[in-house]
């Protein structure tokens, strides 16, 4: 209802100050309600899966829960980080989020420099070779095998080393770099710096602005990354991940019809515990604790990842 | 005198190709500091990116796990009749299809829409807002997408409870959404425009930006409506964008998805949700029969390596901006 008062008071604005006609303004008023609805389609399975995470778990059973917790606890959160798996897997995911994305986004700026000068003689060889590789891979039993014989099965350095640079990361960097004002990187160089001294001293501090959208793009996918705990690490408990935890949920309540019945981690929890918490609202906690640091970090770096989808998605 | 010992060595014939060598040799001492910042890379593209291409090789033999390499027994196509002769692949293939396609005319149209919509919008705080409440589901993971779909469409989800509340469905009757393998498509569809409609609209607003001012403003001296702006500048305008995105889109028609079908499918809507992918992984992990995934996987790679070469060459054809 607020939202309605507020559209028709910008609407009466937009009236002062051009002559709309009546064609126009019912244009405006579908529009706004046609955004509000969009607001309300994104957020709300969000808002309510934020309820259910904060409501007495026994009492979401009964349903009902929309906006707001009825009975409102913190158990649920508390029950999932003293689940020592979680725990673990929460660390292990901030681990490959924070490794993966400092050594993907160095690398990538590093060859991102090299194939940016235009005199570099490997230049046009090694762009056709990591532009190739956008059209076509191994596919998955070819890269498990590789995976299997490069001894990185049950490892952690499988979540960093098969994505150590992005062909796509590659090529908004490098045009970024090459966009930077030619006399920077020339004075640079009348000093005597060489390459490494440029691209430590000059190259890396310019770069930020798409060093960010990059790191944003990286660390989202080492986050939400899942599909290679369970290809590669499924019986390596100690390297799960929260997303691989969730997907194990996910997974158990799909098999049973998608009503809520127990599943193993809470069966096994001890008798009182069970009281408390039920695959409803373990399932709600952890999808809060799965996307909340994304959502948190994401409306801050809008203005780098739009540059950064308009530079890689239409130049190249 | 650097061409003088060339000749020496290698012969009046040899003459210009020696020398460009060694010039290549030269330069790349010169930029030893760039070799050694970019060459271990290579090296890493070449083991991760290129070495599993040799696999492949596997697609046309009787493959055994325990012995090497040339005591395999080669059996040629064997495989790939195999597939085109199993329903379950071809129902597999239409499956990717239908879903491709779904993506790529929904995908398309509801981001424009949007796109167009955004861009009518004066208020501009309020339009950062929206757009910045769209982009939210893209970034989350299918993970937590299935989550909320699973929520959402369960027999207590928002869903069900609306069509009690319209009187449309029978409390107690409620609809196992997921589990009616007809509506897979449907699902899937509304799901991917849900997570990505917003993400989509970053590129056609670019475009938009660059479309000429005075062009709205002779057209609003001229009488002409809001809609009619939009139809007869704006979608003009934002035309080849539409074009070459579209374009690249149909090289990636074999490309339906993996998270979407995996983490939203189950044993009741099989016959609808499994794609090429999905079936690469239960023929290759849960069965182990690596020749016949890697075969499958394989055809899947070729035709849409093709596909996106044809589709890039296309759009370069076509005058616009290629997208890699």
């Amino acid at each position: 209802m607020e939202n309605n008062a507020a559209t028709s008071r910008t609407m009466r604005k937009a009236k002062s100050r051009i002559k709309a006609s009546a064609g126009d303004r019912i244009f405006d008023y579908c529009n706004y309600t046609f955004m509000i609805l969009l607001i309300i389609v994104t957020l709300y399975p969000f808002i309510n899966i934020l309820a259910v995470s904060l409501n007495n778990a026994q009492d979401s059973i009964k349903g009902g829960i929309f906006l707001l917790p009825r009975v409102w606890t913190l158990d649920n959160y508390r029950y999932i980080f003293r689940e020592s798996t979680i725990f673990h897997a929460t660390l292990i995911s901030i681990l490959r989020t924070v490794i993966g994305t400092v050594t993907t986004v160095f690398c990538s700026a590093m060859v991102a420099y090299t194939l940016s000068r235009q005199d570099y003689v490997l230049r046009k060889f090694m762009t056709i070779a990591f532009v190739l590789t956008m059209y076509f891979n191994g596919g998955l039993i070819p890269n498990y095998l590789l995976i299997r014989d490069l001894h990185l099965l049950g490892s952690f350095w499988v979540y960093v080393w098969p994505g150590l640079i992005g062909v796509f990361n590659l090529i908004i960097i490098r045009s970024f770099i090459e966009n930077l004002p030619e006399s920077i990187l020339e004075s640079g160089r009348i000093d005597g710096a060489g390459d490494f001294r440029s691209f430590f001293h000059i190259v890396l501090p310019l770069t930020l602005p798409v060093l960010a959208t990059v790191a944003l793009f990286s660390g989202v996918y080492q986050w939400n990354s899942w599909f290679d705990v369970f290809l590669y690490n499924s019986s390596h408990i100690n390297l799960s991940t929260l997303q691989y935890e969730l997907q194990k949920i996910l997974q158990n309540s799909n098999t049973t019809s998608g009503t809520s019945s127990l599943d193993g981690m809470i069966n096994g929890a001890s008798g009182a515990q069970q009281n408390t918490v039920t695959p409803l609202s373990v399932r709600a906690t952890m999808t809060i604790v799965a996307s909340l640091p994304i959502i948190m970090v994401y409306p801050f770096l809008q203005k780098y990842f739009v540059k950064g989808m308009m530079v890689g998605g239409v130049k190249g | 005198m650097e061409t003088k010992a060339i000749l020496a060595t290698s012969g009046p014939a040899a003459n210009k190709k020696p020398k460009g060598i060694r010039l290549f040799f030269i330069k790349l001492a010169r930029q030893r500091a760039l070799v050694v910042m970019s060459v271990p890379f290579l090296i890493w593209l070449f083991i991760f990116k290129y070495v599993p291409i040799w696999g492949w090789t596997i697609a046309f033999q009787d493959y055994k796990p325990a012995l090497k390499f040339w005591d395999q027994t080669w059996i040629g196509f064997e495989h790939f009749k195999f597939l085109f002769g199993d329903e379950r692949f071809v129902r597999v293939l239409r499956n990717t299809l239908a879903m491709s396609s779904i993506n790529l005319v929904l995908g398309f149209v509801t981001a424009i829409v949007l796109a167009l919509l955004l861009n009518e919008i004066r208020q501009v705080a309020f339009k950062r807002t929206v757009q910045t409440i769209s982009y939210l589901p893209h970034f989350i993971s299918w993970v937590v997408a299935a989550s909320i779909i699973q929520t959402t469409l369960s027999p207590d989800g928002i869903l069900n409870q609306m069509l009690i509340w319209l009187g449309i469905v029978d409390k107690g009757n409620e609809i196992l959404f997921l589990g009616i393998p007809e509506y897979f498509w449907g699902i899937f569809g509304a799901s991917s425009v849900w997570k990505d409609i917003g993400w989509n609209t970053i590129v056609y607003l670019a475009a938009m930006t660059t479309i000429d001012p005075s062009q709205y403003e002779a057209a609003e001296i001229d009488g002409a409506s809001r809609l009619k702006r939009m139809r007869y500048i704006t979608l003009p305008g934002i035309k080849p964008v539409i074009v070459v995105l579209l374009i690249m889109n149909i090289g990636y028609l074999l490309e339906s998805g993996f998270e979407p079908q995996y983490l939203l499918g189950n044993g009741m809507n099989v016959d609808y949700s499994e794609n090429i992918d999905i079936f690469v992984l239960k023929y290759g992990i849960a069965q182990s029969n690596f020749s016949l995934s890697i075969a499958a996987g394989m055809f899947k790679t070729v035709v849409s390596f093709v596909l996106l070469f044809a589709a890039n060459h296309i759009a370069k054809r076509a005058g616009e901006s290629r997208l890699f």
